[in-house]
């Protein structure tokens, strides 16, 4: 079931095992490379593409800078627009809280729309345990709620599976959920897709709870955002009387007009079209529409721990837009699930162990699930150096050093003979084993790049001594990696 | 210590880095903002025309008559759906349906979504249309109602007043729309790309979205 990663191998196990799956290999190769051609065109329609991302950038780093001022005014504009806000410290808290207020309406079933936060928190897990009923209403959601799976990408989740596959889980387990599949469902797209809108329909229209994510909330006005393609977000905010949102502390923007500028750079960026078909947005309750009772539940759960981390806490710039999953070499061999976490790819890498802590095998190994190619930040309309942030977290990994966890400062002792280095060198084995995982990543433009490391730390040291790293930022890795067959032949490179 | 005051503790504490006045400084000053304020440079008539042509682009069915011809063509709109009941919101001006041989339905805040799920079809205005993105915005305006009533019946009718209502980008619809009303932004009929992305209209919204761009009202 979703959200759950609990003894998830490590990374390069994990990574091993799916390159095996020719399946997902296949499915996801078509995917990245569809969504990521199409990308390119959006944002090339748009002329000051370089200044909405620089803008994006700035809106987010001056509203981090100045998080505690943002979450105050958003607190008070929520509830002046008659919402309630809670603050969650921790997923048990979040999920506390959540299962508490549903309760209070007495009914035993919601609606969901599609979210990171609540699928990062095991939301729907935690509302079970206590007799509650989540419904996924995305359609990729649904497909992976049905068929007893994990989510794979931030955007398609269900780009593992094929139509064939998701004939068969629609037609096997519809029937117990609700209503069943009708008889006799192909596998083209369109039918599917109308099993679905049946199947999720009852639902929607006799839902009293909705829970949702959002993918902006603005301080000054106290409104809420949410992006979407479906419609199902739309019934979830609009039909039920009682609405939950759980969001990042994150999420915040600082006034109306900043939406200008990711309403431009988030379609173009995730879906790669020039809007996505809906978008809601909502300021606490509305007279006669909408729900009449909305509460919002602001999410810490290691948010603030990133946010200590002077070089990691760029990550919480991020959208989730997926730009960088689609352009990734080691993503779309790996696939999302040899991330352990909600958030794969790039953003994965260094989101999940900033957000949990590295003690984890898989944690300690997601800095290294990369090559280090850029590709995921040129792409990035916030322009995260994940490159940068990756190397930042492979030092911590193994040298150790001071980190926040929890909200108090500790001192990581470095990794040597530890498990968490064991498994960085085999991720970096695996990743760097892999020429053509690397070569078949699609050439950007150079832009700048800011990080210039003249040696690798740690189980890197090994490469970079022979392996003349510093040309990474003149050459793109990959570029060099091609040209040089590996290192194997660059001038006075030793194998 | 609540969870509140201990969050914003943290966040206190994660910054201690940051200087002063790096902080504060004011936010006018902090973002640059030297993106367009709309691509290209157009006509009134080419923004509309570009509007159809993105509406189009993005599978919506796109009209456009004047004032005049306007009741005939819902009433045109309607027959050729087969539709025997249309909601109305309240501040839609009558005649705009009095063509129309449909059984009007009242947009009532006690109407229950499952009502609802029994309308053909539903007319309405709308508050801002952006030509660059192919975009109708609803506000919830006297002539647009409740958000629900354009998301349960499986075809809108949504009729835009050119050139007024329309403007090029994103950023000058913002200008125009007012934060404190729920706000429904919607870029042709709903779709997925869930299965192997192949892009499929109409899950859960209406699955059929009909633009009217009538000028002169
Ligand atoms: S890191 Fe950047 S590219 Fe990746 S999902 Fe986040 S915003 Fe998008």
């Amino acid at each position: 079931m979703s959200g759950t990663f609990v003894g998830m191998p490590a990374f390069p196990e994990a990574a091993r095992e799916a390159v095996r799956n020719t399946t997902l290999r296949a499915n996801l190769r078509h995917a990245t490379h569809t969504i990521r051609d199409k990308r390119a065109r959006a944002v090339a329609e748009l002329d000051d593409w370089a200044s909405l991302r620089e803008a994006g950038k700035q809106i987010k780093d001056h509203t981090l800078r100045n998080l505690e001022h943002y979450l105050l005014q958003l607190e008070e504009s929520v509830t002046a627009a008659g919402g309630t806000v809670h603050w969650a410290g921790d997923a048990d808290e979040a999920n506390r809280i959540v299962t508490d207020l549903v309760k209070a309406t007495g009914e035993s079933e919601v609606v969901k729309v599609k979210s990171m936060a609540t699928q990062e928190i095991g939301l729907n897990e935690a509302l079970e345990a206590e007799g509650i009923h989540a419904y996924e209403t995305d359609l990729a959601e649904l497909i992976v709620q049905l068929g007893k799976d994990r989510p794979s990408h931030i955007l398609v989740p269900a780009i593992h599976r094929n139509r064939g596959e998701i004939r068969d889980i629609f037609e096997k387990e519809m029937g117990s959920w609700g209503r069943p599949a009708p008889e006799g469902l192909t596998d083209t797209p369109a039918e599917l897709a109308e099993a679905a809108r049946l199947h999720l329909r009852e639902k929607f229209l006799r839902a009293k709870v909705g829970i949702s994510g959002a993918n902006f909330m603005v301080a000054e006005t106290g409104t809420l955002v949410v992006v979407e393609s479906e419609g199902n977000g739309r019934m979830c905010l609009t039909l039920p009387e009682t609405l939950i949102s759980v969001v990042g502390i994150e999420k915040i923007v600082p006034t109306w007009r900043d939406l200008e500028v990711f309403l431009q750079t988030l379609p173009r960026s995730s879906t790669a079209e020039r809007m996505n078909p809906y978008t809601s947005t909502w300021t606490g309750t509305a007279r006669e529409d909408g729900p009449s009772t909305f509460h919002l539940v602001l999410l810490d759960n290691g948010r603030t721990d990133t946010l200590a981390d002077e070089v990691g806490r760029q990550a919480l710039r991020c959208i989730r837009c997926s730009a960088c999953l689609n352009v990734c070499p080691v993503y779309e061999r790996a696939g999302g699930h040899a991330y352990g976490s909600v958030y794969p790819g790039p953003i994965g890498a260094i989101l999940s162990p900033q957000l949990r802590g590295t003690q984890s095998e898989i944690d300690a190994s997601l800095p290294y699930a990369s090559s280090l190619c850029g590709a995921c930040y040129e792409v990035c309309p916030v322009a995260i150096d994940i490159p940068e942030v990756l190397v930042h977290l492979r030092e911590r990994v193994v040298q150790g050093g001071e980190v926040t966890r929890h909200g108090t400062k500790v001192t990581l002792r470095p990794a040597k003979g530890h498990a968490a280095e064991r498994a960085a060198m085999r991720a970096a084995g695996w990743a760097f084993g892999r020429p053509a995982a690397l070569r078949t990543g699609q050439r950007l433009a150079s832009g700048t790049r800011r990080i210039h490391p003249r040696t690798l730390p740690g189980p890197g040291r090994a490469w970079s001594a022979t392996r003349d790293l510093p040309k990474v930022p003149a050459e793109p890795f990959r570029d060099w990696w091609r040209r040089t067959n590996g290192g194997q032949t660059e001038k006075g490179g030793k194998k | 210590m609540s969870s509140r005051d201990q969050i914003l503790g943290r966040v206190r504490r994660a910054l201690a880095d940051v200087p002063e006045d790096k902080k504060n400084h004011a936010y006018d000053r902090a973002v640059p903002r030297d993106y367009l304020r709309e691509h290209g440079d157009r006509s009134t008539e080419q923004t509309t025309g570009l509007l159809a042509e993105n509406l189009a682009d993005y599978r919506a069915h796109v009209h456009r008559c004047t004032a005049e011809e306007l009741p005939a063509l819902l009433a045109r709109l309607l027959a050729a759906r087969g539709a025997r009941t249309v909601l109305a919101p309240p501040g839609l001006p009558p005649h705009w349906l009095k063509a129309a041989d449909t059984n009007r339905i009242a947009d009532r805040a006690a109407s229950t979504p499952h009502e609802l799920d029994e309308v053909d079809s539903v007319v309405t205005g709308c508050a801002v249309a952006v030509a660059e993105t192919g975009t109708i915005v609803l506000d919830g305006g006297p002539d647009q109602g409740r958000r629900r009533i354009t998301l349960v019946p499986d075809h809108h009718i949504c009729v835009v007043r050119v050139p007024d209502q329309v403007v090029s980008s994103v950023p000058q619809a913002l200008e125009r729309l007012d934060p404190a009303r729920p706000l429904t932004w919607i870029s042709g009929p709903s779709a997925t790309s869930d299965i192997e992305l192949d892009r499929v209209e109409g899950v859960h919204g209406p699955r059929t979205l009909e633009v009217v761009l009538v000028s002169g009202v």
